[in-house]
């Protein structure tokens, strides 16, 4: 590999043993991908020191030195316990740990509750901001154009390259505990312009508008390309932000899309030939996909294939993180009403957002009707739900992708306005498209 | 009677390792879609559904879907339940940094594809240092075992 003197000189420990154990473990990373330089990034995203009881009794820590043992032995995978120092870079931590407001009503322990604050007051005096959520960008970490970041959270690394313009691929729980100490991430993938063309050409030929319909388009798309990169073309209006975020998470579950261009739309993609690198040498044709209504209907099908049970017990509604309009469509639907004994309801969203729908009211029109806005987790993340839940209702086609195989329950998938509709009468009345 | 194939591919990760092959053709999610307490893959309609990768060299075409794939099979690790070594075709960020922490012998970039030239079953010799992948077909669980 070629390191740059200030690279070399961490990796020979002149700038202490913890930036040392990080720099060995990029350096092991970038050889095993093949990266024969690193970039600076100053945009890092991942979960730090997170602890977890499993972690704690492994490594035999204790609540004085877990934040360094755990740090150390799992997130810089080094042998020997290091003082870990202050992030150098612009680091945030993204979700995890339970809500400190709602804990009770996640079902969370004390202890649990306890250990999710220590593992976070540690990050947080070691310089690592406290934005527990899988949306950065919705809570104020919000790349420019060409900016090389270092984001785990899939949903988030998708929306950051394709919505953004931003350079990241998706990387790990190491990998960015490393970067946050160096700045350092190799040289590699999305980073480097040539790797952000695409491969395949969806042609859209049935109208996708609703936020349901992006969702479904994204699942088929991530199952399609697996990993490549899509270019889309054809019956689609500008998405909003709503509509990218469900789109690429989507993608991002199914397959593992980390980049999507919108011809006209995203940043990389002002002509179709832009999108796919025409003039860039090496570059082929993409094969075209088409995705029309029977596309459309076998994957409508296909996210429904986990249920049968039309009594619902539970509706969550919130992954990724749900944004302030998604808090208020929400609330317009509930308000005033109550929903079904039988059924609870959880909307997900981060801190930030949580804050400002606390102070519009929407908090206490959620909690009135009988739900709840909770913060830091998911029921997938946090695995979490309701006690006694066998069937429950997603608008989010990720979350319906993971959420019956980590709980082993049912899960409907419909728009918001079919869940809530099922909060309220406790019954799945979605429709295929 | 048994046959001895030869693959070369590009080191991931170094080391030497031996054991029976467990090949799939579908892309292994990592957090979601396996269990790192007993290295089973869980992921809904997934062929190796319920099958644990426990000390078998696992063949399979890539990892997809969440950026914890890296943490669980790091996890693996700490449980005693990770694969004895890693051939895949696809290189992405997931597998590499998955591959590195879980320390074990992987290979990828192969001279001819590992998914039609080995078999579940297959004992496969890896040589992560060299690069080199020796699969011997034919031959019978038992008859190693025994």
């Amino acid at each position: 590999m070629k390191l740059t003197d200030s690279e070399r000189a961490m990796l020979d420990g002149h700038e202490g043993k913890a930036k040392r154990k990080a720099m060995e473990l990029l350096v092991r990373y970038a050889q095993a991908l093949g990266a024969d330089r690193f970039v600076d990034t100053h945009n890092v995203a991942g979960v730090p020191g997170s602890y977890s009881p499993l972690l704690l009794n492994y490594y035999n820590a204790t609540a004085e030195n877990a934040y360094d043992v755990i740090y150390s032995r799992f997130d810089l995978d080094s042998d020997e316990v290091v003082e870990v120092p202050r992030v150098t870079v612009s680091s945030c931590h993204l979700q995890g740990g339970v809500d400190p407001e709602n804990w009770q009503t996640l079902g969370a322990k004390p202890e649990a509750l306890q250990m999710s604050q220590e593992s976070e007051a540690a990050a947080a005096s070691h310089g690592i901001r406290i934005l527990k959520t899988c949306t950065p960008y919705l809570a104020g970490n919000v790349p420019v154009k060409g900016e090389h970041c270092a984001w785990m959270e899939s949903s988030a690394v998708v929306y950051c390259n394709s919505v953004l313009g931003a350079r990241t691929n998706t990387e790990g729980r190491e990998s960015t505990s490393a970067a946050m100490l160096t700045g350092k991430i190799p040289d590699w993938g999305f980073h480097r312009d040539e790797n952000r063309f695409a491969s395949h050409h969806i042609s859209v030929e049935v109208d996708v508008e609703s936020v349901m319909d992006w969702g479904m388009l994204g699942y088929f798309v991530g199952a399609t390309v697996q990993e490549r990169i899509p270019v889309l073309t054809g019956r689609f209006n500008r998405p909003d932000l709503v509509r990218h975020k469900h789109f690429g998470a989507a993608a991002a579950s199914s397959g593992g899309v980390e980049m999507y261009h919108l011809v006209g739309i995203t940043p990389e993609a002002g002509t179709f030939e832009m999108a796919v690198g025409q003039g860039v040498s090496n570059r082929c044709q993409p094969q075209v996909i088409t995705y029309g209504k029977p596309e459309q209907q076998r994957t409508y099908d296909e996210l429904n294939s986990k249920a049968s049970d039309r009594n619902v017990d539970y509706v969550m509604l919130g992954c990724p993180h749900a944004a302030l309009e998604q808090i208020e469509k929400i609330c317009r639907f509930l308000e005033g009403k109550r929903i079904s004994t039988h059924c609870n309801l959880w909307i997900f969203t981060s801190r930030a957002v949580r804050t400002v729908a606390d102070s519009k009211g929407y908090t206490r029109i959620i909690r009135d009707a009988g739900g709840a806005l909770i913060t830091d987790t998911c029921s997938a993340i946090g695995q979490a739900i309701p006690p006694g839940t066998r069937v429950a209702t997603l608008d989010s086609a990720k979350q319906t992708h993971y959420l019956p195989a980590i709980m082993g329950i049912q899960a409907w998938f419909g728009s918001t306005r079919d869940c809530i509709d099922a909060a309220l009468t406790g019954r799945w009345n979605g429709a295929r498209p | 009677m048994s046959i001895t194939v030869t693959l070369r591919g590009r080191t991931v990760v170094g080391g030497c390792t031996e054991g029976e092959a467990l090949v799939t053709r579908d892309t292994i999610s990592g957090w979601g879609g396996v269990n790192p307490m007993s290295g089973t893959i869980i992921e809904t309609r997934h062929e190796l559904r319920g099958r644990s990768f426990k000390d078998k060299v696992l063949v399979f075409p890539g990892a997809k879907g969440s950026s914890g794939w890296s943490a669980v099979f790091h996890m693996t690790r700490l449980t005693g339940t990770a694969p004895k070594a890693m051939l895949f075709n696809e290189m992405t960020t997931k597998i590499a940094l998955g591959a590195v922490v879980m320390r074990v012998p992987s290979v990828t970039d192969f001279d001819r594809d590992p998914l039609t030239v080995i078999e579940t079953g297959d004992w496969v010799k890896v040589d992560a240092d060299r690069a080199l992948v020796e699969v011997i077909k034919g031959r019978s669980r038992a008859g190693h075992g025994g």
